[in-house]
């Protein structure tokens, strides 16, 4: 399941692009001639621009050089800008992630690559307590401008500990910024805004997302692109029902809106971006708007970031509720193995959709 | 490459050091002679700390065919989940051990299964070893309820805890501490047993390692390290990890021994002597110099990072159980054809055990809730819609 994938020159703008052998490329409709990217070469164009642009900023990580990357993310990077930029480590996060930490102190610009989340927690106690807090802690005078990406969440049959998603542990940490890309658009201007970005920021991608292809705008593809962090995007504007997710789940819930338009259900759908600093206002004023509200993730749903996101909207928009807000999430039990089971413990479309009716007092 | 010297301990006539084979007609059926017989390995121990055991191995007739056939076994184990990977019967991670089989054999010869083994991901063999049925083994691959882990943990999460096996762990270095935490319970329940820690060249860098070889070597724990040095953590080679790849020195203070992997009587000799020493002294490691033939997992080629030529190299030079086909066939111990007949034997053994797997059916719905808890009182547990799926915990 590697696709093949061209090196990617960069010079501002004459890109063309070519679909990986992915398994899964979902049709969207887009008109004749305009564009589409691989998340994977977004990701990949995007690490390029930045480092093109600024001399600080240098990738490490677990076969993140001469292997092209584990995921093939920061494939063509060494060959171009050798052995000073890109950084194959040993199999120690703990180790190299305090390094990361440590150059960002002295101003460099670490885009430090975890396999997947899972193993950041052997290096947790450096983003957390080396990294989020250095600021505050230093009154201003250490700032560590470092981004932690790579694919968080489940994949498919790697199991317990191989599965979890961990935006809901970093969101939860002031200090750190928080970020869970979409569509290419999204993993170009992310990641970039993140690269840029003086503060510690948790980039998280997700693996089955990579090989996906999304249509994609000039204006994104230039290298002075960026996105905002701390805005969600309204992905699908509807008027009977808000659902708000991040990641992949914003695929099965706009898949869901299609299914809940069959049956006269205008569903809007919030793609939120960014994780931390979340974007409480548009969420609340869609449910303003629509006066119902599902949320999804993938992540475990105690304490997750549904939870966070239910108690702002019944904190800040009660009055305007018709209907108890709803929780899709990941099962409350550590990733099974069997296919059958997986697919319980994962949130799936007909789950958006019958939460989306209950909400709308549609249920049966 | 020298051939093991035979000595012997019994008048025995049919052993005898000489290339002279007996006619048929005469030569004993060896398959059960437990006699004991002597092999010196091919190559001798290196030492770190301690004086290296002797390379005269005492085995026998049997024993080293049942070398043969277990290492077999394992052998079309991996081979068939390769196919069973590629069938996409087997989903997710698949780490396999091809090429590593002296070392499960090996280490099985010299212990008992009240002594403990933990180990990584590529734990398939390692769980054979233990005295794991293969139809457990492809049913926990393929995800079924009769997996040994009823299909809930997958490839990568094998155990056997009737066996003392501890697993089968996902995260590169987690279970080293762990395995001295048995060796710790070990002591402090006075058990003459001790604890095997089975670990890559890639986990020899993780400072938890080091962490907990410090407290095992001032605790006096029976923790036995053992660095499966396959020469690649993942797609990065020794070289390019460590500083220093003599991994049976990295102990310092902790004495260490380094050994050829691919054979098995080496295997045996160095785990026995590393039980002794670790009931007495504490610590020890051992490095294996081993190969896998695979690449890190199925997703990797394995092919990037290093040449066909190394591959097929080792394949042909060090392979462990063409050495030990060698081994029975200068030694009399058993014919061509009988060698063949067993490896036929063992190739169907797994053929039914695949084809046994595949009718197995898939864990139920409810078995998504279940082993959550040794001890529940009443805790609720939701599954993805927690309005349409809310269970009290079993």
């Amino acid at each position: 399941m590697w696709g093949i994938l061209r090196q990617r020159g960069i010079d501002g703008g004459g890109l063309s692009l070519r679909r990986t052998r992915s398994a899964s490329v979902s049709a969207r409709s887009y008109a004749a001639g305009s564009k589409e990217m691989t998340v994977r070469d977004a990701l990949n164009s995007a690490i390029d621009e930045e480092m093109s642009a600024d001399p600080k900023v240098f990738v490490m990580g677990e076969e993140v050089g001469q292997y092209q990357g584990a995921y093939k993310i920061t494939k063509g990077l060494l060959e171009k800008y050798g052995p000073e930029r890109v950084y194959d480590t040993p199999i120690t996060e703990a180790g190299f992630t305090g390094i990361g930490v440590g150059a960002a102190y002295a101003g460099l610009k670490p885009v430090v690559e975890f396999m997947t989340f899972n193993f950041s927690m052997q290096a947790i106690d450096h983003i957390i307590n080396s990294a989020a807090k250095s600021n505050y802690m230093s009154a201003g005078q250490i700032n560590v401008p470092i981004v932690f990406r790579g694919p968080n969440g489940a994949a498919a049959g790697v199991g317990a500990q191989h599965s979890q998603c961990y935006a809901a542990w970093y969101a939860s940490v002031p200090g750190l910024k928080v970020l869970a890309p979409y569509s290419a658009e999204d993993a170009r201007g992310l990641l970039k805004a993140a690269i840029r970005d003086p503060d510690p920021v948790v980039f998280l991608e997700n693996e089955l997302l990579y090989g996906e292809s999304f249509p994609i705008s000039e204006e994104a593809l230039d290298s002075s692109f960026c996105l905002p962090i701390g805005k969600a995007k309204i992905e699908r504007q509807g008027k009977d029902v808000t659902i708000v997710t991040f990641s992949k789940m914003v695929g099965f819930a706009l898949k869901a809106a299609e299914k809940l338009a069959e049956e006269g259900i205008s569903a809007e759908v919030i793609n939120l971006r960014s994780i931390r600093p979340l974007d409480r206002a548009t969420i609340n004023a869609s449910v303003r708007k629509t006066s119902r509200l599902v949320t999804v993730e993938e992540g475990f749903p105690q304490h997750g970031v549904c939870a966070e996101i239910c108690a702002s909207v019944v904190e800040e928009s009660f009055s305007y509720l018709d209907a108890p807000v709803e929780r899709i999430a990941g099962a409350d039990v550590p990733m099974p193995y069997a296919a059958n089971l997986e697919r319980l413990a994962l949130p799936q479309v007909e789950d958006i959709v019958r939460a989306a009716k209950r909400a709308c007092y549609r249920s049966k | 490459m020298a051939l093991s010297r035979l000595s012997l301990r019994s008048n025995n006539p049919f052993l005898k050091p000489t290339a002279t084979s007996l006619p048929p007609s005469t030569r004993r059926h060896v398959s059960t002679d437990t006699t004991p017989i002597t092999i010196e390995t091919a190559a001798p121990f290196t030492s770190h700390q301690c004086d290296a055991p002797s390379r005269s191995v005492s085995t026998s007739s049997a024993e080293i065919l049942s070398f043969f056939r277990d290492m077999a076994r394992m052998r079309r184990m991996e081979i068939a989940a390769d196919s069973l990977y590629k069938a996409k019967m087997i989903r997710g991670f698949c780490h396999l051990y091809d090429g590593q089989e002296a070392l499960a054999v090996g280490m099985e010869a010299a212990i008992t299964r009240r002594d403990a083994i933990i180990t990584s991901y590529r734990d398939h063999c390692t769980f054979l070893g233990r005295g794991g049925e293969l139809v457990d083994a492809f049913s926990e691959l393929m995800g079924r309820k009769r997996g040994c882990s009823d299909g809930k943990g997958g490839s990568m999460h094998f155990y056997k805890k009737d066996a003392s096996f501890y697993g089968g762990h996902g995260i590169v270095g987690a279970q080293i501490p762990l395995g001295c935490g048995l060796a710790f319970a070990q002591k402090y329940s006075k058990e003459e047993n001790v604890t095997f820690v089975l670990y890559g060249d890639g986990a020899a860098n993780q400072g938890q390692l080091f962490e907990a070889l410090n407290i095992a070597a001032l605790w006096d724990l029976p923790a036995i390290l053992v660095c499966e040095n396959n020469h690649y953590g993942m797609g990065t080679a020794t070289w390019r990890s460590a500083k220093s790849p003599a991994y049976f020195k990295r102990g310092d203070y902790v004495p260490g021994l380094k050994v050829d992997g691919m054979d098995v009587l080496a295997v045996k000799q160095a785990c026995k002597f590393a039980k002794e020493h670790a009931l007495k002294n504490g610590p020890i490691i051992l490095e294996m110099d081993t190969y896998r033939y695979h690449g890190h997992s199925m997703s990797d080629p394995g092919s990037t990072y290093r040449t066909r030529d190394e591959v097929s190299g080792v394949r042909q030079v060090r392979d462990p159980i063409e050495r030990v086909r060698k081994l029975l066939l200068s030694h009399d111990i058993a014919t061509e054809k009988e060698l063949k007949d067993m490896e036929k034997e063992v190739r169907k053994e797994v053929d039914d055990a695949v084809a046994q797997a595949k009718e197995c059916p898939t864990p139920e719905a409810s078995e998504l809730f279940t082993n959550m808890y040794v001890k529940d009182c009443g805790v609720e547990s939701f599954g993805a819609d927690r309005k349409e799926l809310k269970v009290t915990l079993p």
